[in-house]
C-alpha cells in the first residue's frame, strides 16, 4: 500500500486479485473434512474448537481491523446463547431459526453498545466492554423465569438440522458447527477483502487523518462493531444448540479473556489467525488437563509467557515464509 | 522362520486375544470435578475423599477394577456436558461422578438419561437435580434439607424475629423460602434480605439488618464466602448487640472454619456433616483424610466419599454391571458413613440422613462445629412437599 496512488482501475485490480481464493483456503477446509473422519471420538472437541473459533473470529473483526480492545465480547456470544435457548424452548426446536435469532440479538446489541464503545480511547473501551458484559450477566442472573437464573436454561431439545438428528457422539453437532464456521468465514473473507476493510485500517492506523480524507469513522465503526456482535452472536448460539445448554457462565470474564488469548496465539488482522489459535488453544488446554487436572493452569501460563516472549513473532514468520509460498491473502499491512 | 518372530507374534496375538477381557474387567468412573477456577476447593476435597477411599476400600468392587478418571471442568457447564459425553462413549465409563455445582449437574443430566449411565452427584445442593434424570443419585445434601431443621431450632430456642441474608441464586432462594416457610408457621416472624453472589459487600446488608433489630440473624453463602461475611459481622459489631448467628454449615464450613478465628465462636449452624462428628467412623475417617490429605475434611470430602461408597454397593449388587441395574441396585441402599447412617431414597434418588444443629467451639487449639442435636432421617423437605 506504499505504492504511489495508482489509477482507480489498477486499484480495483488490487482488491479483485487479493479476493482471489488462494490455494491455502481450500487445503484448509480439506484438513477439517479428513480430521472430522480421522478422530471420530473428539466430535465433540472439534466443536468447541469451531465454536471459539467463531467467536475469535468475531473479535478479530473489532481488534485486528479496527482497532477496537475489549474485555467484554462474551456479552454477545452470551446473548446469542440465550437467545438461541430461549427460542428452542419457547418458540421452535429448529437450530436454523434459533442460530438467525441468535446472530440477530447479538447484532442488535452491538449496535446499541456501539456508541459506548465509540467513546474514549482504549483503556475506557477496555472498561465499558467490561461493565456490558458484567450487566448483561447480572440481568441473566436476575431474570430467572425467562433465562433460569443460576441454575442455567433447562430443557433445551434442538430438532434435527437439515433432517439429521444431534446424536451422543456429536457427529452432527461437529459437522453443523464446522459447516457455519466455513459460511460465516467466507463471509468475513468478502469484508475483510473489500474497500471496507481498507477503511478500517486506516482508522485503527490514524482515525483523524482518517477523518480528513472523508472516511465516515463513526458509521464504519458502528458497522463492524454490529458484525463482529452478530458473529459473536451466532459463535454464542451455537455453542448452545451443540451442548444444548446455556448457564450463566457464557458471560463470564474467563470467555472474553480466554478468546483474547486465542487472538493472541493465532495472531490479530489476518482472517485465519481466529482458527490457528482456537485450534491450538484447545489442543493444549485439552492435553494439559488430561494430563493434570489440578495444575495445568500453571503450565498453559507459562507456554503463553513464552510464546508471547521468545516464540511467536518467529514462530509466525516462519509459518508466514511457509505459506506465502502457497499464496495466502495477507491483509495485514 | 526366525524362532523370535514367532515367539513375538504369538505374544502379539496373545496380548490382542487378551485385551478385550481385561477391558471388561475394568469398570471405569469418569469424576467430573472442578479442579481449578472460583470452585477449586470443592474439587479438591472430593478428589482427596475418593483417592482415599480407594486407598482404604481397594480398587475392586463386583470383581472389577475400578478405576477413577479424574477430568477438570473449571465449573464451566458446557466443559461439563463435554467431558460426560466424552467419557460416556469414548471411555465407556460405568457411571460418571463429581458435579460441583448445581448448573453442572443439570447440564450432564440429559446425558445420563440418554445413555442410561448413573450420575453420582457428590455436591450440587440444588433440590431438583435429582429431578432432572432418573439416573441421577445424590450423596450431598439438599439445601432445604439442612436449613428447616435450623428454623425448627431456632423457633424452639425461643428465637421470635429473624432477618435471612442469603446469597442471591438458586440454593439460597431454597434456603430462604425453607426458613421463612417453616419460622412463620412457628410463630416467628422473618424479614428477608439478599445478597449479590459475585463479590458480595455484607455491610449494607448488616446494616439493615442490625437496624431491625432481630434476636438473630440467619445466614447462608455457598462455601468459602463465610469467612468474608463472618469479619464484617464481626467489624460491624452485631456480635455485641446482641444478635446471634445463625446458619447453614456452608457458612462455618471445616474447609475455613480455623482462618476465621474467635468470631466464629458460638454461631450455631445446621449441617449434615462436621469433622467433629463422634463416631469412630468419623475419626478414623478425618485422621486418615489429614494425613493423606494435608488437610481437614468439609462436607464435600464426605460427598465424595459416600459417593464412591454407593457406587461399590451398587456394583457389588450387579456383579460389576453398570446401566439401569447399577441405579437400580443403589436405590434403597443403606449405610454408615462418616456424618452417621445414611440411604439413598428409593422413589427419589436422593439422600436420606440426619441433620445435626451444631455450636462452634475451640477444641485442641481448634475451631470445631460440636454437634448438640440432631433431627434423624430428614428427606428433601421439597420433594416431600411434592410427593403425593
Amino acid at each position: 500500500m506504499s505504492a504511489p496512488p495508482p489509477g482507480l482501475a489498477a486499484v480495483e485490480a488490487g482488491f479483485a486479485a487479493r479476493a482471489r481464493l488462494r490455494l491455502v483456503e481450500p487445503a484448509l477446509a480439506l484438513v477439517a473434512v479428513a480430521c472430522f473422519f480421522a478422530f471420530p471420538d473428539r466430535h465433540l472437541l472439534m466443536a468447541e474448537i469451531a465454536v471459539l473459533a467463531l467467536f475469535a473470529l468475531s473479535l478479530d473483526l473489532i481488534l485486528g481491523y479496527a482497532g477496537i480492545v475489549s474485555l467484554g465480547h462474551a456479552a454477545f456470544l452470551g446473548l446469542g446463547a440465550y437467545a438461541a435457548g430461549i427460542v428452542a424452548v419457547r418458540v421452535t426446536p429448529d437450530p436454523l431459526l434459533g442460530l438467525a435469532a441468535a446472530g440477530i440479538v447479538g447484532g442488535l446489541a452491538g449496535l446499541a453498545t456501539s456508541p459506548l464503545v465509540l467513546r474514549g480511547a482504549d483503556l475506557t473501551r477496555l472498561m465499558v466492554t467490561l461493565g456490558v458484559a458484567l450487566v448483561m450477566g447480572e440481568i441473566a442472573n436476575r431474570e430467572s423465569w425467562l433465562t433460569g437464573g443460576a441454575d442455567g436454561l433447562q430443557g433445551i431439545a434442538m430438532g434435527p438440522v437439515l433432517g439429521f438428528e444431534f446424536d451422543i457422539v456429536g457427529r452432527v453437532a461437529n459437522a453443523y458447527a464446522l459447516a457455519v464456521l466455513v459460511v460465516l468465514a467466507l463471509l468475513a473473507r468478502l469484508v475483510v477483502l473489500s474497500p471496507f476493510r481498507a477503511s478500517l485500517v486506516a482508522i485503527r492506523d490514524n482515525p483523524l487523518r482518517a477523518r480528513a480524507v472523508g472516511i465516515p469513522v463513526n458509521r464504519r465503526l458502528v458497522a463492524i462493531y454490529g458484525l463482529s456482535a452478530a458473529y459473536a452472536g451466532v459463535a454464542g448460539g451455537l455453542l448452545c444448540q451443540t451442548t444444548q445448554f446455556v448457564s450463566l457462565d457464557v458471560f463470564g470474564f474467563e470467555r472474553s479473556a480466554d478468546v483474547l488469548l486465542v487472538l493472541v496465539i493465532g495472531g490479530t488482522g489476518w482472517l485465519y489467525g481466529g482458527l490457528v489459535g482456537a485450534v491450538l488453544f484447545k489442543l493444549l488446554v485439552d492435553a494439559l488437563s488430561s494430563l493434570t487436572p489440578q495444575y495445568w493452569h500453571f503450565w498453559i501460563g507459562l507456554i503463553l509467557v513464552v510464546l508471547v516472549l521468545v516464540g511467536r513473532d518467529r514462530m509466525r514468520d516462519g509459518a508466514r515464509r511457509l505459506v506465502g509460498r502457497l499464496g495466502p491473502p495477507r491483509t495485514a499491512p | 522362520m526366525d524362532r523370535r518372530l514367532v515367539l513375538a507374534a504369538a505374544l502379539g496375538l496373545a496380548a490382542a486375544a487378551a485385551l478385550p477381557a481385561r477391558a471388561q474387567e475394568v469398570a471405569k468412573i469418569g469424576l467430573i470435578l472442578p479442579m481449578t477456577g472460583p470452585f477449586a476447593s470443592t474439587g479438591k476435597q472430593i478428589e482427596a475423599a475418593v483417592k482415599l477411599f480407594q486407598a482404604r476400600n481397594g480398587d475392586t468392587a463386583g470383581g472389577r477394577k475400578v478405576q477413577v478418571i479424574l477430568k477438570d471442568d473449571g465449573g464451566t457447564a458446557d466443559v461439563t456436558k463435554r467431558l460426560a459425553q466424552e467419557l460416556i462413549v469414548n471411555d465407556k465409563v460405568v457411571a460418571i461422578a463429581g458435579f460441583g455445582l448445581t448448573p453442572l449437574a443439570l447440564a450432564a443430566a440429559p446425558l445420563a438419561t440418554q445413555a442410561k449411565v448413573p450420575a453420582i452427584v457428590m455436591a450440587a445442593a440444588t433440590s431438583t437435580v435429582t429431578e432432572a434424570s432418573p439416573f441421577v443419585v445424590r450423596t450431598s445434601f439438599t439445601l432445604a434439607q439442612v436449613t428447616v431443621p435450623m428454623a425448627e431450632w431456632a423457633a424452639r430456642d425461643g428465637i421470635r424475629k429473624v432477618v435471612t441474608l442469603v446469597s442471591d441464586y438458586g440454593p439460597g432462594i431454597d434456603a430462604e423460602k425453607a426458613f421463612t416457610e417453616v419460622f412463620t408457621k412457628a410463630g416467628g416472624t422473618v424479614e428477608n434480605l439478599r445478597v449479590p453472589l459475585r463479590n458480595p459487600d455484607f455491610s449494607p446488608f448488616l446494616q439493615r439488618a442490625a437496624d431491625a433489630k432481630p434476636d438473630a440473624v440467619f445466614v447462608f453463602t455457598p462455601s468459602g464466602v463465610g469467612a468474608q461475611f463472618m469479619k464484617q459481622f464481626v467489624e460491624r459489631g452485631l456480635d455485641k448487640g446482641g444478635i446471634r448467628l445463625i446458619s447453614t454449615g456452608d457458612v462455618v464450613d471445616d474447609d475455613i472454619l480455623n482462618d476465621m478465628g474467635d468470631a466464629a465462636l458460638g454461631v450455631v449452624s445446621t449441617h449434615h456433616y462436621s469433622a467433629a462428628h463422634d463416631s469412630a467412623e468419623n475419626k478414623a475417617f478425618v485422621e486418615a483424610f489429614r494425613k493423606a490429605a494435608g488437610f481437614r475434611p468439609n462436607f464435600m470430602a464426605v460427598g465424595g466419599w459416600d459417593g464412591m461408597q454407593a457406587l461399590y454397593a451398587g456394583l457389588d449388587a450387579t456383579k460389576g454391571q453398570g446401566g439401569q441395574a447399577l441405579v437400580d441396585a443403589i436405590k434403597g441402599t443403606t449405610w454408615t458413613s462418616p456424618r452417621g447412617l445414611l440411604t439413598i431414597d428409593g422413589a427419589t434418588r436422593d439422600v436420606v440422613q440426619s441433620v445435626y444443629v451444631r455450636k462452634v467451639e475451640r477444641k485442641d487449639g481448634e475451631l470445631w462445629n460440636v454437634e448438640f442435636g440432631s433431627s434423624p432421617a430428614v428427606k428433601d423437605p421439597v420433594k416431600a412437599a411434592k410427593a403425593p
